[in-house]
């Protein structure tokens, strides 16, 4: 990872240079018009934060049956990965909402699971943070119970009307607009492992250096 | 498991109900907060949901439910309390038991407590709001039934887990309700079916049936994580 970090980089801020070009230049929508193109951004943002909640729930797995304490750490900072990107995802959402529905927000199913998947993993980072001694494991179980959560708050809210788009809109799109969106969706990943292997990086000398303390001590 | 191991796992289940609820019987501290609390829960949500002199539609599910969940998780934190002030749980721990039967007891006394405090919350609302919540006494009771199942299966193993953090007063209610937002959604949406002028039962039933799927997949989880997560 560290050799390929910096060429990574360098690639990720090239895409993300290039990105408000390439979504200036794909065609307007036809009924949105320009706040359509929020979804370049949007998209992606979710993408990233159910990858992230994703490597948090295994890692999370990992770290309670094995023990192993890198397992936790990639949690960790995948935890704190998905509020971020989960926030730029509620945020650009009602954005779009208020032009396309008139409201900010509507208690849509897929809007409502996105809302509590995001306050598990606030929660989660809340654990970590004033739990203290102890709070890795059940912020462990917590992640496990939160990806098994999805499903039944996604069911239990799909019984009211569903308002947002479907996801197959992202299959059936023009190449105009598929091709911005792909580049979008690419850099938006690439972030992710970026700062994700950055974070990582960080708890392990955190980790190596409590390490040296406690040596020191003994 | 062997019929033996199902023995002992029984008799260890049934010891530490059988624990909790003495206690519970000496002091009946929690029982009686908690109750009061949650008839205090439903005296509030009266203020805010009660237009001259009518409640607004399906007030009456969702104070009910809300009630239970404010007063659950008073409950929870209450029960384990009382297991840290002495070291208890950890001593509990020791125990050369199967760990999924100590969670099953424990669950069992958090959920014989709840069953008390509903046994008079239930009738309190359907009397303040009018709200006919006999009209179906079995499908009300499976649902609440089914309901506080799953709020306290997932309540007990995190209420456990944060008996050694810091700040556990304030993190359980912080970590329980996300994750049991599909029980209150389904306990209200159920027993809001049952208070209609036409009732819709395979509509309620259908509420039934996720709270019960919902039970039985956290129920497995917690008996699956309880072990790794209460070992030090």
């Amino acid at each position: 990872m560290k050799k390929l970090f910096t060429p990574l980089l360098i690639l990720t801020a090239a895409m993300f240079a290039y990105a408000p070009v390439a979504i200036q230049n794909a065609p307007y929508e036809s009924t949105m018009g320009l706040v359509q193109k929020i979804f370049y951004f949007h998209v992606p943002s979710w993408f990233v934060m159910f990858s992230a909640a994703g490597v948090c729930g295994i890692g999370g797995a990992v770290f309670l049956f094995t023990g192993r304490k890198d397992a936790d750490r990639f949690a960790l900072a995948a935890a704190e990965l998905a509020v971020v990107f989960g926030l730029m995802g509620l945020l650009t959402g009602p954005l779009w909402g208020r032009k396309a529905w008139g409201v900010w927000w509507q208690w849509d199913a897929r809007l409502t699971s996105a809302l509590v998947m995001w306050l598990v993993f606030v929660a989660y980072l809340l654990l970590r943070k004033y739990g203290g001694a102890g709070s890795e494991k059940l912020s462990a179980v917590l992640a496990l119970f939160g990806m098994a959560n999805v499903p039944f708050v996604y069911l239990s809210v799909n019984l009211w009307r569903t308002v947002h788009p479907k996801t197959s809109v992202v299959m059936s799109l023009e190449p105009e607009m598929g091709r911005p969106f792909l580049l979008c969706s690419l850099a938006f990943m690439a972030l992710f492992v970026l700062v994700l292997a950055a974070r990582v990086r960080l708890e392990n000398m955190r980790a190596a250096l409590d390490e040296l303390y406690l040596s020191l001590e003994d | 498991m062997s019929p033996e191991a199902r023995q002992s796992f029984a008799a260890t289940v049934w010891l530490v109900t059988k624990k909790d609820l003495l206690i519970e019987l000496r002091s009946r501290e929690v029982v009686y907060t908690t109750l009061f609390f949650a008839v205090a829960c439903v005296l509030v949500f009266a203020f805010g949901f009660v237009r001259e002199g009518v409640a607004v539609d399906d007030a009456a599910a969702g104070i009910l439910w809300i009630a239970i969940a404010f007063s659950g998780t008073l409950a929870l934190g209450r029960t384990f309390e009382r297991e840290r002030q002495n070291d208890t749980l950890r001593a509990l721990m020791l125990t050369p038991a199967d760990r999924p039967a100590l969670y099953v007891g424990k669950l069992t006394g958090v959920l014989v407590l709840l069953a008390a405090v509903e046994l008079i919350v239930t009738p309190l609302v359907a009397l303040m709001f009018h709200a006919p919540l006999f009209a179906f006494p079995l499908m009300m009771g499976l649902l609440l039934a089914a309901g506080t199942i799953g709020f306290a299966a997932v309540g007990t193993l995190f209420a456990a887990m944060l008996v050694r953090a810091r700040s556990r007063d304030v993190l359980l209610p912080i970590l329980l309700y996300p994750i049991t937002i599909p029980v209150i959604i389904a306990g209200v949406r159920g027993t809001a079916v049952l208070l209609q002028p036409e009732v819709n039962l395979p509509v309620a039933r259908m509420w039934l049936s996720i709270l019960v799927f919902f039970d039985v997949v956290f129920i497995t989880l917690a008996l699956w994580t309880f072990e790794p997560a209460m070992s030090d």
